[in-house]
């Protein structure tokens, strides 16, 4: 039988944690990410865990300590959330390359500047090109399964990266939900031990990681991370699958909401899934427009295909993004999203939008508005403007 | 301390019987002080201890570990250049904890070596953190005074006047305008129970027994050893014992260790020697020997005597 | 031999995961004695066996042997002379 709670999403995962009981985890703490270190350190207090702590001066020296606990062959994960996702920045790109499987509880928050507390994407986005495996929550309840699928992710033999378990900071981090949590037992069985294969504390044979690696052999390292994260497709699927199994919750790269006889399409990742959903069931009841929605959950690996093939039918598609990269043509997902579907000539029309920026609230009219624009386009065929921000004043 | 050593220095049996732990094949220069200083911290480790190595991004980084070459009997992991503390905390933090669980039955040993620019400058606040955290780990500072992998810029560890790549002696310009940070000092303020200060003299007493302490005190340790750089310092490389003996014998690079707060200076020059002996062979100093900059030359020489009696101070002497 | 097995000729199938290796000290196989431009003569018979030279070599090629004698390794010594200095009985000579 699960268990059913209430818990904010930094409590669930904290719960999921606790249910873990990892080896080491070093941590710093950062808004809004702060309390799953703290709640670990009152598990620890209280006997509920044995993870050691590793009380770090700074974001930079978590996942650097990380990465040495890591290699030494400790199950081992951190938190963070924006300005510390960025101080690690050089150690995302170390961690992934020396195909560490550390997990990263990442709760989403706009970088800096100006400063700002609240949820928006550029801190993962930016981070998306560091060789991380990257999975994003909707929920408080997505981010506990998420997390308690992470190791067996991340420590494939396989697979061997990290991942990075994503979540919008406050709106899910800080906000109370009904939560079904897995039980102990369960868990513990589901996630099993960290058994490494190499590891520097191996009493049989000596390791050394983090070498100077000349052009000759270079490129050859990164086409095997690049195999890695081609293998994570299909391991992330067969975790689901046995998560499904105890939890009886399916999960895949992506969640399609009334996308079975969709004309018009939203493109969303994160917490926005749950306003757009209900916008959804609005237009479908008030005007019989058929509606839908394609949530991302894996970002890396991008399911290029898999996302091209569910939009293979709608006649207009808009895609939202909750951070910004400068290019001056949009966003990262709309980037990624557009090319998927270019490469699978898939025909639909498509716009990027741009929202919810360092917290800026998306409503079901923002949505509504959207939608009314897709049918616009589907029937014009004029895009006008591909790169537009919603709930900017003007 | 008293169990910390093994037993007293015999250096004839030290050198038929130890077996070196960093071995050749590595690609530091010839001549290169932070190899000796690298080989002999590792010989201090005992027989049957196993031990992992850490290192920043440095010279002896590059040039010790390129794949697939490792100079090391033992396990290693380099991160980054800023990283060396944190990085070793995560992994002797693993070791306490695989331990507990019964994974590991062996006793390791964590060495961890930077150049003074990834320990004095970029690294040092992943190394204050660990040692006040308390890490059971020795970091060994390697110390050539300058940036020497990138082809010598200055660091905090550079000495006043020293002509570097980006502290250039020339018309108007002196070589470097800041004295050096004094890091063995700061890491003592740190309240660890073990720091040294060391370079390499006659039969290596000093460095050998300094770092076993280091390595076998429990805790956080220290060890700053001056390891010249002939590229850097402008010397031939067969002089690096004799640039050795003038820095100690003109107190510029005192010799001590501080055990659990208490000062102990462990090497006095019989004469002490003016600051110019040590100065004069290196072309870094050159420009000092002009006839205009005979100040500077006095300047250098108060400030070395300065040093040298807070540290006597210290040392209660 | 690592070399045989990985090397700049290697498919990326070759390369270790995460660029780790798993064996120790295989820098042995890289002979830096190619570098030398000058190279160390031992004098058995000005040789006290002090030893003075053993430590301070950089690139441990100054072997102990089991009857107690000095032998360098040339194929990795880079001819510093380091040793040919420190020796007070002048049992070391450096030649081109």
């Amino acid at each position: 039988m699960s268990i059913r709670e209430r818990l904010s999403g930094n409590e669930a995962v904290a719960y999921a944690i606790k249910q873990i009981n990892p080896d080491v985890m070093p941590a710093f703490p950062i808004t809004p990410s702060t309390e799953i270190p703290q709640y670990v350190a009152s598990y620890i207090a209280n006997g509920d865990i044995d993870t050691e702590f590793i009380h770090v001066e700074s974001e930079h020296s978590s996942m650097s300590a990380a990465i040495g606990a890591s290699a030494a062959g400790a199950r081992t994960l951190t938190a963070t959330s924006s300005c510390g996702l960025a101080l690690m920045w050089e150690e995302l790109y170390v961690a992934a390359s020396d195909r560490l499987p550390i997990v990263l509880a990442l709760v989403n928050r706009a970088l800096s500047g100006p400063i700002n507390i609240n949820a928006d994407h550029s801190d993962s986005m930016g981070a998306r090109d560091s060789g991380w495996i990257q999975i994003y929550a909707e929920s408080n309840q997505e981010a506990y399964d998420n997390f308690l699928q992470s190791f067996k992710i991340a420590e494939n033999k396989d697979v061997m990266l990290p991942v990075m378990i994503c979540q919008d900071g406050f709106i899910t981090s800080h906000g109370v939900e009904n939560i079904e949590l897995v039980e102990d037992e369960l868990v513990k069985a589901f996630v099993g031990e960290r058994n490494p294969e190499h590891f520097l504390l191996n009493e049989k044979e000596p390791m050394a990681i983090g070498p100077y690696a000349v052009s000759n052999y270079y490129m050859e390292s990164k086409r095997g991370q690049r195999q890695a994260m081609l293998n994570a497709r299909k391991v992330i699927l067969s975790v689901a699958e046995e998560f499904e199994k105890i939890s009886g919750r399916k999960y895949g790269f992506f969640e399609e909401y009334r996308m079975e006889d969709a004309e018009y399409a939203v493109v969303v990742i994160g917490s926005a899934a749950g306003t757009a959903k209900a916008a959804i069931e609005h237009i479908r009841s008030t005007t019989g427009k058929k509606v839908g929605l394609v949530k991302i959950r894996v970002f890396r690996p991008f399911p290029d295909e898999e996302i091209a093939a569910a939009l293979s039918k709608v006649k207009a598609v808009a895609i939202l993004d909750r951070s910004e990269m400068f290019s001056g043509t949009g966003g990262p997902l709309g980037a990624e999203v557009t090319a998927a579907l270019y490469r699978a000539k898939v025909n639909a029309e498509v716009v990027n939008y741009i929202y919810g920026l360092g917290g800026r609230d998306i409503t079901t009219d923002d949505f509504e508005k959207v939608y009314e624009e897709l049918y616009r386009i589907a029937e014009t065929h004029e895009v006008r403007d591909n790169y537009r921000y919603i709930g900017l004043r003007e | 301390m008293d169990n910390v050593m093994n037993k007293s220095y015999n250096f004839k049996e030290e050198m038929i019987n130890k077996k070196d732990r960093f071995v050749p094949g590595h690609r530091m220069c010839a001549g290169c002080g932070g190899a000796v200083a690298v080989r002999s911290v590792l010989r201090s480790l005992h027989e049957g201890d196993k031990a992992v190595v850490g290192n920043a991004t440095s010279c002896l980084e590059v040039s010790s570990y390129m794949y697939p070459y490792s100079a090391y009997e033992d396990s290693y992991i380099h991160n980054a250049f800023e990283n060396a503390g944190a990085t070793m905390s995560g992994v002797e933090t693993a070791y306490r904890v695989l331990k507990g669980q019964g994974k590991i039955k062996g006793e390791y040993k964590f060495i961890t070596f930077g150049g003074d620019g990834g320990t004095y400058d970029i690294g040092f606040q992943s190394m204050s953190g660990a040692m006040e955290r308390g890490h059971d780990f020795v970091y060994v500072c390697y110390d050539n005074g300058a940036y020497m992998n990138t082809g010598t810029q200055r660091s905090s560890a550079t000495p006043r006047f020293a002509d570097t790549t980006t502290t250039p002696a020339g018309k108007v310009k002196n070589g470097k305008v800041q004295v050096r940070k004094d890091l063995a000092a700061i890491m003592a303020e740190h309240h660890i129970p073990y720091v040294g200060q060391t370079t390499f003299l006659g039969n290596f007493k000093d460095i050998y027994t300094k770092a076993e302490k280091a390595i076998y005190t429990p805790g956080p340790a220290f060890l700053n050893v001056l390891s010249p750089c002939p590229r850097g310092w402008g010397y031939e490389t067969s002089d690096m014992m004799e640039i050795c003996r003038l820095a100690v014998d003109t107190c510029y690079w005192p010799m001590f260790e501080v055990i659990d707060g208490t000062w102990t200076l462990t090497y006095t020059p019989k004469k002490k020697l003016p600051i110019e002996d040590f100065l004069r062979p290196q072309r870094r100093f050159r420009h000092l020997f002009k006839p205009e900059n005979e100040e500077l030359l006095a300047d250098f020489q108060k400030e070395v005597d300065k040093n040298w009696n807070e540290i006597l101070i210290k040392c209660n002497m | 031999m690592i070399g045989d097995k990985i090397n700049e000729q290697s498919p990326w199938q070759d390369i270790t995961e995460g660029n780790k290796l798993f064996e120790a000290a295989t820098s042995r196989e890289f002979k830096t004695g190619e570098w030398r431009t000058q190279r160390p003569v031992h004098n058995s018979e000005k040789c006290r066996d002090c030893f003075l030279c053993v430590p301070v070599c950089p690139d441990m090629s100054i072997l102990v042997t089991k009857d107690e004698k000095i032998e360098f390794d040339m194929d990795h010594c880079k001819g510093c002379g380091i040793c040919a200095k420190v020796c007070p009985f002048d049992a070391i000579s450096m030649e081109v």
